[in-house]
């Protein structure tokens, strides 16, 4: 047992954050929201020139073999520093279904542009009435020949603006609920019959509802087995919660230091507000909430290498609970301590509570995931 | 970064395991599982059965009787003790003052006392708060005048636990009055059959009598019995505080406390079922099992810490590991007082003697509820925690 970070990890953290600390600043984060799709071409490629969009593919890909560890240390790193780019879904998600499932004409068709950062990709999953249920999928994908048509509405698709390329999930066969008859699809973005609608999301980011009329695909677009690929999604799905999880641990970390910076500078009654003891033990229980999320962050890491799908599937739905109590209260809290300056755009703060409330409830709220660790039969 | 176990260290945990289920004797199991106190023999069997093995005071170096062992083998020795569960080693001798003793004590004093404590020949209580000193310890007012080659003390201490047991004391006393509080205190020891001393039991409010009164009238102690250096106390006392960290959480104690609940929850009816098919009682112990599961790995990270860069300071994290080991503690009590429902209510009328089984289970739970108050209180209130976290780790 080891929580030291290896070398070769270190080194990767410093990048990391040292590239964040030079280009992303909460003054150039605002420049980056008002770009094409609402992130920073420019800075995708400086992560591209370090090497972090080819992070976790296999080296015979065209990648740097980085495991599970390597991407919490890059999306802690990206949440602390509130990145906009769509890291989750193009590397984390469009390149978990790639490597999961992608056949070498897939991978070869798709992997370089990521990891030069010149493609980016999107995960067309949610659907009007679908809520967290992965399974829960009316979108179709009827059989043509070789060809698939699809048909139905993709709502909430992170980058679904920019991407290139979009995986779509899609019933082959079976009734909306059922677990069969799932299939994940490659489409073009330029492909005919989508129509998109974009906006930005509550946490600065961008998305698209996204409609699919008629949309033809070949064969060549389905990854995995048309017919039976929920076991798939839910892998990819664990990975983007894992993601998730460390990512909200770098928001919850730089929510905190900037809190306890502000009640130390931040004087009433003559004193910094610090110096009250009701402040400082909220400050404390932030403290002991956001070191609760920090190690079902590892935990969730070390279950996505799980070999038994049930045991990390409740491992991983069990971090998910910690991190959105951990992140509640500490986003809460941290709006708390600043007072009315937290309630403002212009204070770092409310953006950090904004991205953290989303991403509790993005994948499974605390809600769903405790019932799901409740129904499995137990953690311990 | 690699978070699973070595070969070795689950090789270990079997060994351990598999010497608590040879060893413990299987009455004083059911005691603890159960909620129930012990007796003074039962204890000392059990430390002795322990002591034989070499695994009494498993933490001290090996010179003094300690294993050796890695951070990592005396967490999993810990957890498997908690879940077994059996009882752990007095800590008032084998955590507490058997390290100053080692640290601080002259080589006179190590022999004198250590191989005493390993054994349980001496049983020791910690002599530490007072009745107007609790969370401002260093308020304390027991004094000691030094006359002649004696430590004349005079005063009285309070929630001594165990002290009806007590064969030695440790002892914070107040030697120069004139000193800043924290300057004038010393570490001194002595037998607590000295004349001049008497034990007031005090009930709990769980109906037991753990903790006593202890009064000084007069005591004489010999001028040696002062481990380390006069008027140092308060550094000793610190130091022993911030040694027993890891423990604190008690994560094995947990464990063990929610697979009962998750059994019994399986047996007990609520509305024509087993309680654990209702789905909002299933839900809140998930929500305690997650609880715990972060806490054992905040608690796998310190001791992860402390094996890579040594004990040295207190970690403040051990702060952390106080205040959701305890809160987590309170929890289990407070689903098996959901489990249990209204037959919480009857005082133990079935006695501890295992004769009738059915019942014996309810016996304890709602003492075990109103006891496991005080694991927030103790040891450093949980507020007082929260007060370490703000000044040590977040500079307020």
């Amino acid at each position: 047992m080891d929580f030291d970070l290896s070398e070769e990890q270190r080194l990767l953290k410093e990048s990391i954050d040292g590239l964040l600390t030079d280009s992303y600043d909460f003054e150039s984060r605002k420049k980056y929201m008002k770009e094409k799709g609402g992130w920073s071409k420019a800075v995708w490629l400086k992560l591209a020139d370090q090497g972090l969009l080819g992070l976790p593919f296999a080296e015979a890909d065209g990648g740097f073999g980085g495991g599970g560890v390597e991407t919490m240390i890059v999306m802690e790193a990206l949440g602390k520093a509130l990145v906009l780019e769509p890291y989750l879904a193009t590397v984390v998600i469009g390149g978990g279904f790639l490597r999961h499932a992608g056949t070498d004409a897939q991978k070869a068709a798709h992997v370089p542009g990521i990891v030069d950062g010149s493609k980016t990709l999107a995960f067309a999953q949610l659907e009007k009435n679908s809520r967290y249920d992965l399974f829960d999928v009316t979108t179709t994908a009827k059989k043509k020949g070789e060809a698939y048509v699809i048909d139905g509405e993709k709502f909430v698709v992170l980058n679904g603006e920019n991407a290139d390329t979009l995986i779509v999930t899609a019933r082959t066969g079976g009734d909306r609920r059922d677990k069969t008859g799932i299939g994940v699809f490659l489409v073009p973005a330029n492909a005919k019959g989508m129509a998109k609608k974009s906006y930005p999301t509550q946490d600065g980011l961008h998305a698209a509802d996204i409609s699919f009329t008629g949309v033809e695909v070949g064969a060549d677009a389905v990854l995995g087995n048309p017919d039976d690929s929920l076991a798939l999604i839910e892998r990819v799905v664990d990975e983007a919660r894992i993601a998730l999880c460390a990512e909200a641990v770098g928001l919850m970390d730089e929510s905190l230091k900037t809190t306890v910076e502000y009640i130390k500078t931040r004087k009433q009654f003559g004193v910094p507000i610090g110096s009250f003891q009701s402040l400082q033990h909220r400050a404390s229980d932030m403290f002991v909430a956001a070191e609760q999320a920090r190690s079902m962050s590892m935990f969730a890491t070390m279950a996505g290498d799980f070999e038994d799908a049930g045991e990390r599937a409740v491992a991983i739905a069990a971090a998910k609970v910690q991190i959105g109590k951990s992140l509640k209260f500490v986003g809460q809290q941290a709006i708390q301590l600043h007072g009315g300056i937290g309630m403002t755009m212009e204070a770092k703060i409310g953006h950090y509570f904004k991205r953290l409330t989303m991403i509790e409830n993005s994948f499974g709220d605390t809600d769903y995931h405790q019932r799901r660790v409740a129904d499995s039969g137990g953690l311990i | 970064m690699d978070l699973a176990f070595t070969k070795e260290e689950q090789a270990f945990r079997e060994e351990v395991r598999s010497f608590f289920r040879d060893k413990v004797p299987p009455d004083t199991r059911r005691k603890l599982v159960e909620g129930r106190h012990l007796s003074k023999d039962e204890m000392v069997t059990w430390w002795r059965i322990l002591n034989k093995k070499g695994w009494g005071v498993s933490h001290w170096p090996k010179q003094y009787g300690g294993t050796g062992w890695t951070s990592v083998q005396h967490y999993i020795f810990n957890e498997e003790l908690q879940s077994y569960p059996a009882p752990q080693p007095l800590a008032f001798g084998v955590s507490m003052v058997g390290p100053v003793i080692y640290t601080f004590g002259n080589e006179e004093q190590k022999k004198q006392y250590l191989p005493r404590i390993a054994n349980v020949d001496d049983w020791w209580c910690q002599g530490f708060s007072e009745p107007g000193s609790g969370s401002d310890l260093a308020s304390l007012k027991t004094k000691a005048e030094r006359k002649g080659d004696k430590w004349i003390i005079n005063g009285q201490k309070t929630w001594t636990t165990l002290a009806q047991h007590a064969d030695m004391i440790f002892c914070l006393c107040r030697t120069d009055p004139a000193a800043k509080k924290q300057m004038g205190i010393s570490f001194i020891v002595f037998s607590m059959k000295s004349k001049g001393v008497t034990v007031r039991p005090i009930q709990t409010i769980d109906g037991g009598a753990e903790v006593n009164e202890v009064f000084f009238d007069d005591v004489e102690v010999p001028i040696e019995n002062l481990i380390g250096e006069e008027n140092k106390g308060w550094d000793y006392a610190k130091f022993l505080l911030g040694n027993e960290r890891t423990g604190i959480a008690r994560v094995g104690v947990s464990k063990e406390r929610l697979r009962r609940i998750r059994d019994l929850a399986g047996k007990v009816e609520s509305a024509g079922r087993p309680i654990i098919q209702d789905a909002a009682f299933r839900e809140k112990l998930a929500a305690c099992e997650i609880e715990l599961k972060a806490l054992e790995l905040t608690q796998l990270r310190v001791v992860a810490d402390e094996g890579k860069h040594g004990k040295g300071k207190p970690n403040p994290a051990s702060s952390v590991l106080k205040i959701k080991g305890s809160e987590i503690q309170q929890t289990t009590t407070e689903l098996l007082m959901e489990v249990i429902g209204p037959f919480a209510a009857p005082y133990d009328v079935h006695g501890d003697d295992g004769s009738n089984e059915a019942m014996d289970w309810t016996a304890q739970i709602a003492p075990s509820y109103f006891n496991n108050r005080k694991v927030s209180i103790y040891g450093g209130s949980n507020e007082i925690q929260r007060n370490i976290i703000a000044k040590a780790v977040l500079g307020l």
